[in-house]
């Protein structure tokens, strides 16, 4: 195991001449549940996109448990679990074929598998709806299989691109716990998002970015002492004299 | 490449075929629709009825020294019981029954016919000592079945008259591509069309794989596999494997259909199994041209047309269309017609696999879908795959 789970050093991509992504250093421990912060372009999912290997960096690098995510993708995919902002899945198979598909991908020993995928069903509370098949989900519960999918080959480094969009607060609070979890586990977590409210509740530290730019980082706590603000929306605001959403 | 990942992904989307109900249908359910329709509509089911050619026939060969071997030529023709044979005294009066549609098809045995059978016989290895005649074909372009069914009886009969029912020689100067004769005299409509349905059929899986694949990229799925171990190689193993266990089922299917309408092929288990396997070849095609569709197609919904450019020139041409003049050039570019021709041969000529011509198609149509897959795998990576 490296030192640190993700190292990032001036990491930057351009999208024809747009910067997405600029000059973006971060180191991220083992057990560490890392928040990335930002509005709506900031550059929050491209840097997911980079450390999941989907996309290549124009400039920098970033590496994963020691592996570099261009040269050595496939070991880099061996050791994350990727939830996506927009909830891949497919319609025609149920949740639980869902997720062992994914686990199947990651060549999870059958008997572990099928055990695994029962107590994640069980700890996130869909044991009742999760042999339907997904297309009859709500918006809710095909996010909480989208992280279960993410989650199923037990992954050393998790990468959460707003996981909790759209779910209800009760549906909310379980994946929080389940979150807080993982990082007892020792997994090191990225979480992207737009709710202050659960990066402040979650993150042991946040990276505030803003068009690309890192603008901030430290502790929840830290940041809203140092800037002198009641929460993190405030925080931003202060940063960049602008909200960090419109609406919730 | 693990086979467990090929295996979890071929689940995956055989799952799609019954589960979703627009595949089931166009996938399973329209074969088993189409045969039967077709069977009942064409005479599939056993109405007895024997179905027979009138042909009109000029002989200009009948005063000369070898006249037997035109006799011979009118014998099997008659004898064949396929055809009713009217003979003619002109061509004028012939061509014009054909016409008004009294005749399937007018054939006129030309000067020097038994010349040149016997010019054969005198010098069997030397074509250049041949006297070389051509045998008038007209045919009723108004009749499909005159248009698929006489050429290919008639060459049936002239190698009979001039091999003999034991027509098989590999050692002839003379290709037979298809040396048995046909016995039944009983054939319908059906029978003409029947080997066409198991093409028909598998063609339309280009608009399902494309479909599929517009689909899966277009909601994130290929993404979301591309983050995990499996690599693209064994993503498109699947997919082509799946498209196969699909065209064995199909083939599976409208066997069974045809059967139970009280269609007999005229071939065994091994024209069957021949059958399977170069159906298993043409899913090949066919999910080529479904990559192909799929990478110039920007979503779902527009693949489903941009597959029917792929589909559509298959089914008229390669199927059980009526063909003639230029459309027979084209369809020699179609996959699908060398997939109906050969279960032609082996369903309706009864010929058996050894006969060379199914095996040059099995070739063909084997090398044309690796090609496709493989082409259809490189423009998907580069332009449909993000």
């Amino acid at each position: 195991m490296s030192e640190s789970a993700i190292t990032i050093t001036n990491l930057t991509k351009r999208f024809n001449g747009i910067t997405a992504v600029d000059n973006l250093s971060l180191e991220i421990g083992w057990g560490e549940l890392f928040g990335i912060l930002g509005p709506n372009g900031a550059g929050k999912s491209t840097t997911v996109n980079i450390l999941n290997t989907l996309l290549e960096p124009t400039e920098g690098s970033a590496t994963l448990d020691g592996h570099d995510v261009v040269f050595d993708p496939e070991h880099v995919r061996k050791v994350i679990g990727v939830c996506p902002q927009e909830p891949a899945f497919y319609p025609h198979l149920t949740g639980r074929e869902n997720i062992t598909l994914m686990g199947d991908m990651h060549l999870v020993p059958k008997d572990v598998l099928e055990s695994r995928v029962s107590s994640m069903v069980e700890r996130i509370g869909m044991e009742t709806d999760i042999d339907r098949l997904a297309k009859e989900y709500s918006g809710g519960m095909i996010r909480r299989v989208s992280m279960l999918m993410a989650l199923v080959n037990d992954p050393k480094i998790a990468l959460l691109d707003e996981p909790t969009v759209a779910m209800d607060p009760k549906s909310r609070r379980a994946v929080w716990d389940y979150i807080r979890e993982l990082r007892m586990q020792g997994k090191a977590i990225i979480l992207t998002t737009h709710y202050m409210e659960e990066a402040q509740e979650l993150c042991d530290r946040v990276a505030i970015i803003d068009e690309g730019k890192l603008i901030a980082l430290g502790s929840p706590t830290d940041l809203m002492e140092t800037h002198q603000s009641k929460n993190l929306e405030e925080v931003f605001l202060k940063l960049t004299g602008k909200k960090l959403r419109e609406e919730t | 490449m693990n086979p467990r990942r090929i295996i979890s992904l071929v689940k995956k989307d055989l799952k799609k075929t019954h589960r979703e109900p627009a595949v089931l249908f166009l996938l399973i359910i329209f074969p088993i629709v189409l045969t039967i329709v077709f069977g009942f509509a064409f005479g599939g089911i056993g109405d007895g009825g024997t179905t027979s050619f009138d042909v009109g026939l000029l002989n200009l060969d009948a005063t000369s020294p070898q006249a037997d071997w035109s006799m011979a030529f009118v014998n099997n023709l008659t004898d064949s019981e396929v055809f009713v044979v009217y003979a003619y005294d002109d061509n004028a009066t012939g061509q014009s029954a054909l016409l008004q549609g009294n005749l399937d098809a007018f054939i006129v045995i030309p000067e020097g016919f038994g010349d040149s059978i016997a010019s054969y016989y005198g010098s069997p290895i030397d074509p250049s000592s041949w006297t070389n005649t051509t045998i008038g074909l007209y045919v009723d372009s108004g009749s499909m079945m005159a248009v698929s069914a006489v050429p290919p009886l008639v060459q049936q009969v002239l190698m009979k008259t001039v091999f003999g029912s034991d027509a098989m020689t590999l050692n002839l100067p003379i290709e037979i591509s298809s040396p048995a004769l046909v016995k039944s005299s009983t054939f319908s409509q059906w029978d003409f069309m029947a080997p066409g349905i198991f093409a028909f059929a598998s063609i339309f899986l280009t608009m399902i794989v494309a479909q599929s694949m517009t689909y899966e990229r277009d909601e994130g799925l290929l993404k979301r596999l591309r983050t995990t171990p499996v690599s693209s190689a064994e993503y498109m193993v699947s997919q082509t494997l799946t498209y196969m266990i699909i065209a064995s089922v199909q083939v599976a299917l409208v066997l069974a259909s045809s059967f139970a309408i009280g269609y007999r092929p005229a071939t065994g288990p091994a024209g069957i199994a021949f059958t399977f396997v170069i159906a298993l070849a043409f899913s090949l095609v066919a999910v080529g041209f479904g990559l192909i569709a799929a990478s110039i197609s920007k979503s779902a919904e527009v693949s489903t047309g941009v597959s029917f450019a792929f589909i559509m020139p298959q089914m008229f041409f390669g199927t059980f269309m009526p063909l003639g003049g230029a459309t027979e050039v084209i369809a020699k570019f179609m996959p699908s017609k060398y997939l109906t021709d050969t279960v032609t041969t082996l369903f309706l000529r009864g010929a058996p696999i050894t006969t060379p011509v199914i095996w040059t198609n099995l070739a063909i149509v084997s090398i044309l879908g690796v090609l496709l897959v493989a082409v259809g795998i490189v423009l998907f990576e580069k332009f449909g795959s993000r």
